[in-house]
């Protein structure tokens, strides 16, 4: 580190615009890392919150599983049976249209339907549990933010099916809509979604059996298995936003890896004369390798905190401006972020190092005369 | 001359020195036989293009003869691996180059610690030695200055504190004065061949300015590789 850092003072100019640079990008990963976390929140948190590994769905249905699967409801006494599976329960899931009858306020919401007393129901944050009034639901506190009060009701488009507001969860959303939880009966009723009564068949319909499994359970019968995590991508919109922030930031990891590699290929360039000077003066290679890799870290890392730390500043402030803003802070991927930053670019000077060890000691004689 | 061929500082027999193949052979060194005792001092003279730089080279441990041996301080470095050059530069020789070759972004005294830190952790009795070196060439009081700011004459002397840092067992000049002017000139060489007396430092000064052989002890002239 002793030539590293007074290089680093002495040329302090150039390395303050190359860390501002990194700085910048890690403001941008953080911003995206914030936008992916909470796309993803919107889109799949209320699966998320489900206390559920698995779901069995209809077999030879692909895509969309989530709207285009149904399952007999009946079959979850069945699956909780099978070896592997510690419980079972029928699972609705079912995107609508409702209007608040108290204000006329238009909502779109997903409406989850499961039984009162199995193992997937919410317990509710306010109010009271599903079951406690016929055809009573629990609110996203989203709807709740939104205006929508408990003992409010909730009229669902064309079937014409009202639901009372009896409590709220928390902040559960799907496919970007909020989510309200009703009891599996009135779930069939809006999924059956035409005006009148519904035959007696409705009655019997899931989308899926949500299970409690064994990583072993994979599928049986009429059914195929999905882990939870991997049915989001089933999900409307997951997998093309999930894919399309991937490769954002992909671009931005390369681009970052590049600058950095490119500004120490200069560097080392424009020093060439002084590299072969310090290994005439029996500087080792590796020394000197050594030395770089420091001066490396000591821009990257101040770098990549202070710009990181700046974008979770930005989309904080984001998420305090607007919720509509689909952002959201895990510290998980935000830490993966700036240890990708920091590792390429470390990799990136380190694909330069090879001409630092190749200079050779004989140029500092000026020439080989 | 008086020493023996073991504690000599350099010991050169028969190094011949060739560089590329068939119609670009050149032989920039030619059977050279040189010995330099400790704390005596050498010019070695001859127009450009002579073989001076060459002979710097191979006595420095840059690069390996391509026939004859070379001991320095009495170590045989002529098969020596990179590596162990490497290492035998760092422990066993000072270079003091053409206009000084300061690191830029170091002071006069880092110039100095910078040989410590090559070897391992800077103690204080290598801050002791920097700055008795730089006293001993009058630069105490620009010790902490860098290299722009120096006059060339003020490089130089930081050159040689330099090249003295780690206690060589043989000191290289290679045209220590080509930037200064006569008066300057004087004085640095007048500077490196007493510092090198006093030490006991055997001492290869290459030059072609025939006014500065008189520091020498002696004087070896060179023409086509060849010394007479």
């Amino acid at each position: 580190m002793f030539l590293a850092l007074r290089d680093l003072r002495f040329a302090r100019g150039r390395f303050l615009l190359m860390g501002t640079v990194i700085a910048l990008i890690s403001v941008l990963a953080a911003v995206l890392t914030g936008l992916s976390s909470g796309l993803a929140r919107d889109g799949v948190s209320a699966l998320r919150a489900l206390p559920v590994t698995h779901f069995a769905f209809q077999r030879g249905v692909e895509g969309d599983l989530y709207s285009r699967s149904t399952v007999p409801a009946d079959d979850a006494a069945a699956w909780a049976k099978r070896s592997g599976v510690r419980r079972a329960a029928a699972y609705g899931n079912q995107l609508a249209h409702a209007k608040v009858a108290r204000t006329g306020q238009d909502l779109d919401i997903a409406v989850f339907g499961m039984d009162p007393g199995s193992f997937i129901a919410p317990r509710p944050a306010t109010g009271r549990p599903l079951g406690a009034v016929p055809d009573g639901v629990l609110i996203s506190s989203r709807l709740a933010d939104d205006g929508v009060k408990v003992g409010d009701t909730l009229r669902i488009e064309r079937s014409g099916a009202a639901l009372p507001v009896i409590g709220t969860v928390g902040d559960q959303s799907f496919t970007h809509v909020a989510v309200v939880y009703a009891p599996l009966r009135t779930w069939q009723r809006v999924h059956y979604g035409l005006p009148g009564t519904p035959p007696e068949q409705a009655y019997h319909q899931a989308t899926a059996i949500a299970l409690d499994a064994a990583p072993s359970v994979t599928r049986a019968g009429d059914a195929q298995v999905v882990t939870k995590e991997k049915s989001y991508s089933a999900s409307p919109g997951f997998a093309a936003e999930t894919a399309t922030m991937t490769l954002i930031k992909v671009f931005l990891y390369l681009i970052s890896m590049l600058v950095v590699a490119a500004f120490f290929v200069v560097w080392t360039v424009q020093r060439k004369g002084e590299i072969a000077l310090v290994r005439a003066l029996g500087g080792f290679a590796r020394y000197l390798a050594r030395d770089a890799v420091a001066q490396v870290l000591a821009v990257l890392v101040p770098a990549t905190a202070a710009g990181t730390a700046a974008g979770i500043g930005i989309t904080a402030a984001l998420h305090a401006a607007s919720r509509t803003v689909p952002v959201a802070l895990e510290a998980a991927p935000l830490a993966t972020a700036a240890a990708l930053l920091i590792v390429l670019g470390v990799l990136g000077a380190v694909v330069t190092l090879r001409r630092v060890t190749s200079v050779d000691p004989l140029a500092a004689l000026g020439g080989s005369r | 001359m008086t020493a023996t061929a073991t504690r000599a500082g350099l010991t050169l027999s028969g190094v011949t020195l060739r560089y590329g193949a068939g119609d670009t052979l050149v032989t920039a060194l030619d059977g050279v036989d040189l010995t330099v005792g400790p704390g005596e001092v050498v010019a070695v003279a001859g127009p450009s293009g002579s073989g001076k730089s060459s002979l710097l080279a191979v006595a420095g441990a840059l690069i390996a003869p391509t026939e004859g041996t070379v001991a320095v301080g009495g170590a045989d470095v002529t098969a020596a691996t990179p590596a162990r050059r490497t290492a035998l530069r760092r422990a066993g020789i000072g270079y003091v180059f053409q206009s000084a070759n300061l690191l830029p972004s170091l002071t006069a005294r880092d110039q100095l610690l910078l040989i410590a830190h090559l070897a391992g952790r800077v103690t204080r009795e290598d801050r002791d030695r920097a700055d008795g070196l730089l006293d001993a060439v009058g630069m105490t009081a620009k010790a902490s200055r860098r290299p722009h700011e120096l006059s060339g004459g003020e490089r130089q002397r930081v050159g040689i504190a330099r090249a003295l840092m780690n206690r060589p067992a043989l000191l290289l000049a290679d045209e220590p004065t080509a930037a200064l002017d006569q008066h300057r000139a004087r004085d640095v060489v007048a500077l490196l061949a007493g510092q090198a007396r006093d030490r006991g430092t055997a001492t290869v000064l290459v030059t072609h300015d025939e006014g500065l052989l008189g520091a020498a002890d002696r004087v070896v002239r060179i023409r086509d590789g060849r010394m007479n």
